[in-house]
């Protein structure tokens, strides 16, 4: 940042703070991303400290990794949603339909090679992006809430995958999916799953902050109006976002099938809320126009690694979800408040409106 | 620039829109002249905003056609609009809180890098944020921090980046909705300063005002609106503050030809 003052223009139209300077190592420090990562250090060092041989391992921090893999990969599309302001509950039901369609898909076809595999693959996406299209044409054409077209194909997913396989999951599917995604590595002890979840988050990241698409997502969650009136098809992206969310749920169905070699079609009931969580830890605005793909991954890691460290400290593994929660309420407080002191043209007093009670001035 | 052009940029022929029992807009007539700042003045309530909307794409008008460079066109939505280099500033300036002032300047029209690139959607940020340094300035407008949201700015920030951009943009008229309503003294006089300035760029200027010292002070023609009808239509030389209150109340009334 090396922005000057015009040379000689002294008269401006807005008023402007001549004093506050911006520099970009205290706007990096005040985003919730970073806050939230302190916070992230902070209960690793505390839990390293406590039990330094079982907890602050190599094999301890991939086993956190390697578990929070498919819900990265479900957050990379679930920042998007959010940061319009929408919400996606149906991406958990979307990974099983997914997941049971291609394992069907697989049983038919038979073997156990690559071929196979792809095909799957291919399915599972493709059954996760008819699911993102259905919830993207009915919120953005339709108008119906977001939240309760996702409520609907969080249910009507979850049923027909149900009534596919008849409630029993389906525990068939090749090898190569298991030994390679499932349960490979690379680089020594670098589990492939996470390898593809990093891929994921580099490439959302980076479609996020740099490309057109990220800023019309944006924009789009920031002032509806303001993108429509400069042109901005607004429904478009809206169903592009929910398409992505929907694709990434059917990646997320492959992965899950790979690594638990059966579609679990029970196992995914918090999955929706687990993800939510992260994002919203990590800084992505309920209320839209905020959010970053980093603050998310750092979302995700702070309950994967309080229920590791409970575990491993002796602590019931319950303690986990009420510290979660605890969380949770914290950085959608912290969000509110940052968001009334922006418009007020201010962006401290964070405690001194906790002691008042929180009422707005 | 030259003498007035036979030709208005734009024109309004007999415009009319109702609202439920109000008739908001009533057979209106309207010009706007290239190089020219017209004022279009009213009382609350008279149809100004009303016929910015019809002029910018933004409304259906029930009757009455609208003509560009004197044909007949369908001024359906906003992109017609900008398509022929018409912008509007609105009262409520349609800037998206959360993005910069250089993404609300280019949002919708960005700078594409070139090549593979480009097409993924990777933006010449550099390009744009030096495009909209230079049209701030040129505006006069100190905008200090071209990457803090436009949200956290004060209203006269504010309205200094909304007119840029519509200035930035337009390369026939520009509409401005009450810009100095929110402006303080010295804001206001430069805000008046860059409407003439983009006037003697050959851009059709349309300023809404209430305030009638402003009005004389930088218009070349005022339209007075009345209960959704146009009651007049002067050279702003040839009026006066009491002339121009009188026709907007109904004291004073004038033959609107010419």
């Amino acid at each position: 940042m090396s922005l000057k003052t015009p040379p000689t223009e002294t008269v401006a139209i807005g008023t402007f703070d001549d004093n506050k300077k911006t520099n970009p190592v205290a706007a990096v420090l005040r985003t919730q991303a970073f806050q939230i990562l302190l916070v992230l250090l902070a209960i690793i060092i505390v839990f390293s400290i406590i039990a330094p041989d079982s907890f602050a391992q190599w094999s301890n921090f991939r086993l956190i990794i390697q578990n929070a893999s498919i819900l990265a990969v479900l957050a990379v599309g679930m920042t998007y949603v959010i940061i319009t302001a929408g919400i996606d509950l149906s991406v958990g039901s979307v990974l099983v339909f997914s997941g049971v369609v291609s394992a069907l898909v697989m049983r038919a076809m038979g073997g156990e090679g690559w071929g196979v595999a792809t095909v799957g693959i291919i399915v599972a996406v493709l059954s996760g992006v008819c699911w993102g299209l259905f919830n993207g044409f009915l919120i953005a054409k339709a108008k119906i809430p977001p939240l309760i077209v996702t409520l609907g194909s969080l249910g009507m997913a979850l049923g027909l995958a149900q009534i596919l396989t008849g409630g029993v999951d389906i525990r068939d599917v090749p090898t190569v999916l298991t030994v390679s995604i499932g349960y490979g590595n690379v680089f020594g002890s670098v589990p492939i799953i996470s390898v593809i979840a990093l891929v994921v988050v580099l490439i959302g990241a980076v479609v996020l902050h740099f490309t057109r698409f990220g800023l019309y997502t944006l924009a789009v969650g920031s002032s509806e109006i303001a993108a429509r009136r400069v042109g901005v098809k607004v429904d478009a992206q809206l169903i592009k976002i929910y398409t992505i969310s929907g694709a990434l749920a059917g990646l997320g169905g492959i992965l899950s099938l790979s690594q638990f070699s059966t579609t679990a079609i029970a196992g995914q009931s918090q999955t929706n809320l687990n993800v939510i969580a992260a994002v919203v830890i990590g800084g992505t605005s309920l209320f839209g126009g905020v959010g970053t793909i980093m603050g998310t991954v750092v979302g995700l890691f702070i309950p994967a690694v309080l229920q590791n460290g409970f575990v491993i400290t002796g602590v019931q593994p319950f303690w986990q979800q009420v510290a979660v929660g605890a969380v949770l309420i914290a950085a959608v407080y912290v969000d509110q408040v940052r968001r009334t002191a922006a418009t007020r043209g201010n962006s401290q007093g964070l405690w001194r409106k906790f002691l008042s009670g929180g009422r707005r001035g | 620039m030259s003498t007035t052009t036979a030709t208005p940029v734009l024109q309004a022929r007999g415009l009319s829109r109702q609202f439920g029992s109000v008739r908001a807009l009533n057979n209106v007539d309207f010009e706007v002249y290239p190089g020219e700042v017209t004022a279009l003045i009213g009382d609350n309530g008279a149809g100004k905003s009303t016929l910015v909307k019809a002029l910018s794409g933004n409304l259906a008008v029930d009757e009455g056609e609208i003509l560009f460079d004197g044909k007949p066109i369908d001024m359906s939505n906003p992109q017609i609009a900008s398509g022929l280099g018409i912008e509007t500033v609105y009262q409520d300036l349609a800037l998206a809180p959360h993005l910069d002032p250089v993404q609300n300047m280019y949002l919708g029209r960005e700078i594409r890098r070139p090549g593979l690139a480009g097409a993924l959607g990777f933006m010449k940020t550099k390009d744009m944020a030096k495009a909209s340094r230079a049209a701030f300035d040129e505006l006069g407008a100190t905008v200090r921090s071209l990457t803090s949201p436009v949200g956290e700015m004060s209203g006269g920030q504010r309205q200094a980046i909304a007119i840029a951009r519509a200035v930035h943009w337009a390369s026939r008229v520009v509409f401005l909705d009450e810009p100095t309503a929110a402006l303080g003294v010295r804001q206001t006089k430069n805000v008046l300063e860059t409407i003439r300035r983009v006037r003697d760029k050959g851009i059709a200027v349309v300023f809404i005002s209430h305030s009638m010292p402003h009005v004389i002070d930088v218009s070349d023609r005022i339209q007075v609106l009345r209960l959704g009808t146009r009651v007049a239509n002067i050279n702003a030389k040839d009026t006066s503050m009491e002339e121009l209150v009188g026709l907007m109340t109904g004291a004073v009334t004038k033959d609107d030809q010419k």
